[in-house]
């Protein structure tokens, strides 16, 4: 296996505030990769590195070999993004979105089959300004995929979701995997990351302090505790309570 | 990035301004309806109450030509820009193969191009409507109303830049416009003012903007160091412009 998301020793702080500390990680191809962790872990400031939207203050981050801060113009076109939040224009419509954003590259998906996959075509003509929360964040998957990207980094995915929805989503990410893309997901539902994720780095204050497969966290953690049977969410709260770093 | 995905940004960056209104109707109605309004009115157009045995019309025209220039980039850019990056428009654009230099290309091309048909418009219909002279010396004009428009789209990038929010951003143009218009003599034209207040106002950008363009109006160059210093706020603007604004 060859590893498309590299990430060593990697430092970032704000001021006097450290927000990564030390965090490692191979991400491999094809994988789906969960980055899990509270509130104010670091989860989100490390992946805006992998990005490229911030710079590291030490360590060393590649993606397809690539330096994200400095080889730009090459990773934006095989590295789709979807951020956290609204980022359109009030007035921009779906299908205007939709559209701008796929002449934005060299080889972008199809556009239709992504509206349908996504249960856009309805809501082709409304403008961002009036979606709800659950129809904002499909676009913005719709977006990070137009591209056609070889690896995808989605931050919190299913944030805002009905029940429905979500689970909507969570197979067309599988789908989007068995295409061959390879996804960095990034999350505080454990559900999810059970449900998707082959492997998860747990960061807490800044440090990875498991690196595994869903299964053997939880199977850890089942021994630990001295039960049957434990969840991820048993596996994740005994990793990061002790620090849990609330901003 | 190719010249297809330019003309796609700048194609729907252009829907949007044009489904915002402000641009198309202050930049581009309002100014020629003004000069209609000040056309009806017999104080404007008997020589009898002009400057230099001219029609206070005349006098008007090219300060309107700087109301289109300072109404286009100072009431629609900064807030445009504010929110995008309030929004995260901009951020977003960052992770895409299009950065979001790109964007505020588009916008600054679309600021040119309107101000641009909102000045044709205007001095058609003075010259049609109302018999006042074309400008006698046209490449001075132009140059002149290019100098005044990248002047002000400078300063309003300064604005956008040191704002946090849309809101702000909104206020700020909006007062900066009635001052730039107060200089530039939209209440009381430069010639009628005092010397004092007459110095401070070709200083300004679009006190400098409006003396050039009524030079050219006139039939001779405007002073090379009134082209210098609409040239110097272009310079100043884009630096301290470049230097200031934020993607996020």
């Amino acid at each position: 296996m060859t590893a498309v998301i590299e990430v060593q020793e990697l430092h970032k702080r704000y001021g006097e505030k450290v927000a990564v500390d030390d965090v490692s990680f191979r991400v491999e191809e094809g994988e789906i990769f969960g980055i899990l962790g509270s509130n104010g872990a670091g989860k989100t400031t490390t992946v805006e590195c992998v990005e490229g939207l911030r710079r590291a203050d030490g360590g060393t981050i590649r993606v397809f070999g690539l330096d994200p801060a400095r080889d730009r113009s090459e990773l934006t076109q095989r590295l789709g993004v979807q951020l956290q939040g609204a980022h359109l224009p009030e007035k921009l419509r779906v299908g205007e979105a939709l559209d701008l954003y796929r002449s934005f590259y060299r080889r972008p998906a199809d556009q239709a089959a992504l509206m349908g996959a996504l249960g856009l075509e309805s809501i082709r003509k409304t403008r961002f300004g009036k979606l709800s929360g659950g129809q904002q964040q499909r676009l913005s998957i719709a977006l990070a995929l137009i591209g056609n990207p070889r690896v995808a980094v989605l931050d919190e995915l299913t944030t805002g979701l009905d029940p429905r929805a979500r689970r909507e989503t969570w197979r067309l990410i599988e789908d989007v995997r068995a295409s061959g893309v390879t996804i960095l997901l990034v999350t505080h539902f454990m559900d999810e990351a059970e449900r998707l994720c082959d492997r998860v780095a747990v960061i807490d204050a800044g440090r990875v302090v498991a690196l595994d497969t869903p299964a053997a966290l939880t199977k850890r953690a089942a021994a630990d505790l001295g039960v049957e049977r434990a969840s991820l969410e048993d596996a994740f709260v005994a990793l990061t309570g002790e620090h849990a770093d609330v901003d | 990035m190719s010249t297809e995905t330019m003309r796609r940004l700048t194609a729907t960056e252009f829907t949007l301004f044009l489904r915002d209104k402000v641009g198309p109707i202050f930049g581009v109605l309002f100014p020629t309806a003004l000069l209609c309004v000040f056309g009806n009115i017999d104080f404007f157009t008997d020589p009898a109450n002009g400057v230099d045995g001219q029609p206070l019309l005349y006098t008007y025209t090219p300060i309107l030509v700087g109301f289109v220039i300072a109404m286009l980039a100072l009431n629609t850019l900064p807030p445009t820009l504010a929110s995008y990056r309030e929004q995260g428009v901009l951020r977003r654009l960052r992770t895409t193969p299009v950065g979001p230099a790109q964007v505020l290309g588009a916008q600054f091309a679309i600021c040119l191009g309107t101000a641009l048909v909102s000045v044709v418009l205007l001095l058609t219909v003075a010259r049609l409507a109302f018999d006042v002279p074309l400008p006698r010396l046209p490449v001075a004009f132009a140059l002149s109303a290019v100098l005044a428009a990248l002047a002000l789209i400078g300063v309003a990038v300064v604005v956008a830049a040191v704002t946090p929010t849309a809101k702000a951003a909104n206020a700020i143009g909006s007062v900066l416009f009635y001052v730039m218009m107060f200089f530039a003599g939209l209440w009381l034209p430069i010639e009628a003012m005092p010397p004092a207040l007459r110095h401070v106002s070709v200083a300004t950008p679009l006190g400098a903007a409006v003396q050039a363009l009524a030079d050219s109006t006139e039939g001779h160059w405007p002073p090379v160091w009134r082209l210098l210093l609409l040239a110097g706020y272009v310079v100043v603007t884009a630096l301290v412009g470049v230097r200031l604004f934020r993607w996020e």
